[in-house]
């Protein structure tokens, strides 16, 4: 099949296929980004997610699923690893896995939370802390593509320090022309932050978001609680719910 | 936001690579309609409960199980009494 055959979408089940560690480096004081090389890799869509397989010698075996963080670079992927409190996947991926160590990785999965560069309605990104991963595939694949669709991210973190990509998305909002970024601190703003440290309202995504009669395509990623409650907020600001796509990461941190 | 939200579940997305397992098409963009309440809604929207040894995907409307998936070291069963139908789109 070739490679630029749908991804998510091969003419053969899904199989697992063993993935090496190329190059880290420290997203924040608890997360990691991790460049993966994976041979023969088909190529995936910006919002899809992988499942990574760990096998201790003893054959005990657990995954969980990452999502991809940027658009695939041939065989390489990019995945953000927060580490969990008891997490064993997620400590083992951000703490101990090393350059050259392979992984069992499957996938690309998943075509329901994904943005197509083609599609040319206006974008809303809602963030709550990790959920900045699928996203920031997202806002990779349009610069990447050119695509001057007009995007906003919202994005929740604790602190300053949480925030994944800062450099990057400071940079961005100023090169990627249509990308607009505001960070909401829900526990600590930077000094002189007009916004006070509190979590995400209704009257935040009115203010930061598109207006409901643009249409935008609004894509929520975070932990379910924080899903749960921005979905319902753009909801009660007039969203068409059928324009609204959420991906939870299931129990908060 | 608010503490009162359950946190004990995913989305259907989580299905994506366990059905990838079983199916060549992705199940999650398919639109499933609900035995309970009759709801019809993409596979992508179930809420996935991953505590029990498998998936269990119950409907977003009704909280009814539509889907409950268990993978064992040399075969997957994959219950969906709970789903009336499942519509996937085949382009061509």
């Amino acid at each position: 099949m070739a490679r630029t055959a749908l991804p998510g979408r091969l003419s053969t089940r899904l199989t697992w296929r063993v993935a090496t560690l190329a190059e880290f480096h420290d997203e924040t004081a608890t997360a990691r980004t991790l460049r993966l090389d994976v041979p023969g890799w088909p190529g995936h869509l910006p919002g899809q997610h992988v499942d990574v397989r760990l096998t201790d010698e003893d054959g005990y075996s657990t995954q969980r699923s990452y999502s991809l963080a940027a658009p695939a670079d041939g065989d390489r992927i990019e995945l953000t690893v927060q580490r969990l409190p008891d997490g064993e996947v997620s400590g083992y991926l951000a703490d101990t896995y090393a350059v050259g160590d392979p992984i069992e990785i499957r996938g690309p999965v998943g075509g329901w939370f994904v943005w197509r560069p083609p599609d040319p309605a206006p974008v809303l990104l809602v963030a709550g802390g990790s959920g900045i991963v699928p996203l920031m595939a997202m806002i990779r694949s349009r610069r990447q593509a050119g695509s001057r669709v007009p995007f906003r991210l919202v994005y929740s973190v604790r602190t300053p320090a949480d925030q994944f990509y800062a450099a990057e998305l400071r940079r961005s909002a100023r090169a990627d022309g249509g990308l607009d970024v505001a960070v909401v601190y829900t526990r600590s703003a930077p000094d002189g932050w007009a916004r006070p440290a509190g979590r995400i309202t209704a009257a935040d995504l009115e203010a930061l978001g598109w207006p409901a009669s643009f249409e935008p395509t609004c894509y929520v990623c975070g932990p379910t609680g924080f899903v749960e409650a921005a979905a319902g907020a753009l909801v009660d600001l007039g969203h068409d719910p059928r324009r609204i796509r959420t991906e939870r990461f299931g129990p908060s941190t | 936001m608010s503490e009162d939200f359950t946190d004990d579940y995913e989305d259907g997305n989580a299905l994506a690579g366990p059905l990838g397992e079983l199916f060549a098409v992705d199940v999650t963009t398919a639109i499933g309609r609900c035995a309970g309440c009759g709801r019809s809604g993409r596979v992508a929207e179930l809420r996935v409960y991953s505590h029990a040894p498998g998936l269990v995907a119950r409907c977003p409307g009704c909280d009814r199980v539509m889907m409950r998936l268990v993978r064992g070291p040399d075969a997957a069963w994959l219950d969906l009494r709970g789903t009336v139908s499942l519509r996937v789109a085949l382009p061509g």
